[in-house]
């Protein structure tokens, strides 16, 4: 997995509110269609016209926000379905890193196995990134995940476990497997003191 | 000390290691999987050279991608024969049972986990779908994951998860005739909206919870996660263990005894705490139907059609200062996870018998799972259906998200037993309303949003 330290990019405000998996990479996308190639078809609902051009009204397809690696959402970002192709499809298209009063929480806890940081903020703190996003006149964001810090003094809180995931690099099932001896333990006691849930199949 | 809840009862016990920061290693007790989402985990593990680490932990069926054509025999096109075919060969593999067509235990993963005895008070399950919450209707400890989670419990049998926090809301009162589970959740959902339990894990309680069967919980729990929370319980009580006794994967003969002492130490102590409560007056409720792209859009269905939500009321095609009674319906989907379980299918058929289905609606009934399908048959469902001019289909996800072809046609308004009114969630700008069984047949019967009490 990439690793993110600091990143400094173009922020494109997305203000929509309860916005769900289902919209951000529709279900026939998730039926098939290789990691690699999602990004394309995230959100396609609203990003391209009928007959399959940009529709210039959505946000990324506008020239100031092509490339933009940071998107400042409204409440709720990521509601629904739990499918992680949501991230893939963010991911694939180049997002790094969301900021948005709250998530939804399956997705909030996909985003960190696929490298991509979500940032959590007081609803007045967003609006006002919200804002500057908008702003013709703001430059990039720059989002230091080392000193958890969004434009130099912008404080946010992410845990200290997830925090040195993202910034290593690290793969959660390699530091489970890890651990296996503890998780045979667990089980070797557990057999003895609910023998049914290991033992139900073969009465 | 304060008393422990329900939740911290079934959680404590699965911590196999604290990771620092609040976050804990769980073990898994059940892994439900679908073809879907388990065959993307199959594929992942595979590739990064690992094994199933405890396959005697988990079961299979198919739901997301199945036809549910009367006389289906597999996937709607090439592409989901071959992803089933994924999906029993690497469980095969594995060696865990996956039910195919033809077993009873074919149907929605959150249908026949419990009724297979597969899901139990106290354990720890997940499944790679946000509606596992459902399973806390047994006071199972239950949540959906995406696919690198499910790729990780396939390799380790254990989950990394932060402890939420606790909310309890309370049912109080007694529901009137013809208001049912699915009209206390969405309720719910209007007053809290879809983030109100965000960050918590749900039990619900109260007089009207206890009321209910074990499918009706199972219905008020699936709809947790449109409230915002990935985990919603209730408390196993004599119902429960009723419910579970006797199933095929339930403990048997020695085992049972012990399960049984286990689960009743289950329940919260009196004086537990949570971090928050709420509490919703039942008596009061009517039949609920939602009116916008969100579940949180909720109304009463004698109510006014509101003046919110510019955009979602044009998607929906509606006016706003209306009443939602009256809008005309061109489909209705009896069906889904949240509401394909028999007592939900008595419930809607009682609505239509004697009646026939509007002229212009094309309504559907897909049972929740093939047992569903034949328990329903026995009672002669069926022909109650079918006799009112209702389609009556082989078990499945089928239209509640449109993953196998089963679509809403575009700008078509469908009453649905759902979950999820999001924009293009039944196919690109299929028109949702979210409601109860009873309301659903009614809006057939009547070819338009109606009360059912009423016909
Ligand atoms: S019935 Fe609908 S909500 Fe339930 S598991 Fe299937 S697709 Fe998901």
């Amino acid at each position: 997995m990439d690793k993110f330290a600091v990143l400094t990019a173009v922020a494109a405000p997305f203000p929509r509110d309860n916005v769900d998996t289902d919209s951000i990479i529709r279900i026939e996308r998730c039926t098939g269609t290789p990691k690699e190639a999602l990004g394309r078809y995230a959100f396609e609902m609203v990003r391209y016209l009928p007959d399959g051009a940009d529709n210039p009204d959505f946000v990324l397809n506008q020239p100031r926000y092509r490339g933009a690696q940071i998107l400042v959402c409204g409440e709720f970002f990521g509601t629904g379905s739990s499918r992680e192709m949501a991230v893939w499809a963010l991911a694939g298209m180049g997002i790094r890193c969301l900021i948005a009063p709250s998530f939804g929480q399956i997705f909030y806890g996909n985003c960190f196995q696929n490298g991509v940081l979500p940032i959590t903020l007081p609803p007045a703190t967003a609006a006002a990134l919200m804002r500057q996003a908008s702003d013709p006149a703001a430059g990039p964001f720059s989002v230091d995940l080392e000193r958890q810090t969004v434009n130099g003094d912008i404080g946010f809180e992410i845990g200290a476990r997830r925090r040195k995931m993202l910034l290593e690099g690290l793969d959660e099932i390699a530091l489970t497997l890890a651990m296996d001896a503890k998780i045979a333990d667990y089980q070797a006691a557990d057999r003895e003191r609910r023998p049914w849930i290991h033992f139900f199949r073969n009465p | 000390m304060a008393g422990r809840t329900l939740f911290d009862k079934v959680w404590d016990p699965h911590v196999i290691e604290e990771l620092g920061d609040g976050v804990q290693l769980l073990h898994v007790d059940r892994h439900l999987m679908n073809e879907l989402s388990g065959h993307r985990g199959q594929l992942e593990i595979a590739q990064r050279g690992l094994k199933m680490r405890n396959p005697e932990l988990a079961m299979g069926t198919l739901d997301h991608v199945v036809s549910t054509a009367p006389g289906r025999r597999g996937g709607p096109a090439p592409w989901a024969e071959r992803m089933i075919e994924i999906f029993r060969v690497e469980s095969a593999r594995a060696g865990f049972p996956v039910h195919d067509f033809g077993d009873d235990g074919q149907g929605i993963v959150h249908v026949v986990g419990p009724e297979l005895g597969f899901t139990l008070p106290g354990v720890l399950l997940v499944c790679g779908d946000s509606h596992t919450c459902t399973h806390g209707a047994l006071g199972a400890l239950a949540w959906g994951i995406g696919t690198s989670e499910l790729t990780h419990v396939l390799a380790t049998q254990a989950i990394v998860q932060q402890k939420p926090k606790t909310m309890r809301v309370r049912f109080e009162g007694t529901l009137a005739r013809g208001v049912s589970a699915k009209d206390m959740i969405l309720a719910l959902i209007g007053r809290l909206g879809t983030a109100g339990g965000a960050g918590y894990a749900v039990e619900y309680a109260g007089e009207a919870i206890t009321a209910l069967d074990l499918e009706g919980r199972m219905t008020v729990c699936n709809l947790s996660i449109e409230l915002g929370a990935k985990i919603g319980m209730v408390a196993p009580d004599e119902k429960t263990y009723a419910y579970v006794k006797g199933r095929r994967y339930a403990p048997k003969g020695d085992l049972w005894k012990p399960a049984l002492a286990h689960w009743r130490g289950l329940p919260g102590d009196a004086d537990a705490r949570f971090d928050a409560e709420h509490a919703v007056d039942c008596a009061a409720l009517a039949p609920q139907i939602t009116w916008g792209t969100s579940p949180e859009d909720v109304i009463g269905v004698h109510e006014m059609i509101p003046d919110a939500k510019p955009e979602a009321l044009a998607y929906m095609g509606l006016e706003a200062g209306r009443p939602i009674a009256g809008t005309k319906v061109d489909r209705v989907f009896i069906g889904s996870c949240t509401n394909a379980r028999l007592s939900d299918l008595r419930a809607a058929a009682e609505v239509v018998r004697g009646h026939r289905a509007a002229a212009h609606v094309n309504a559907w009934v897909v049972p929740g799972s093939q047992r569903v399908k034949r328990e329903a048959e026995a009672e002669g469902l069926d022909d109650a259906f079918r006799a009112a001019g209702f389609e009556w289909r082989e078990p499945g996800c089928s239209m509640c998200v449109a993953a196998n072809g089963d679509r809403v046609e575009p700008r078509a308004r469908c009453v649905s037993t759902s979950n999820r009114n999001f924009v293009g969630r039944q196919g690109p700008q299929a028109r949702t309303h979210l409601a109860s069984p009873a309301t659903a047949a009614a809006a057939a019967i009547a070819g338009e949003i109606a009360d059912a009490r009423a016909l």
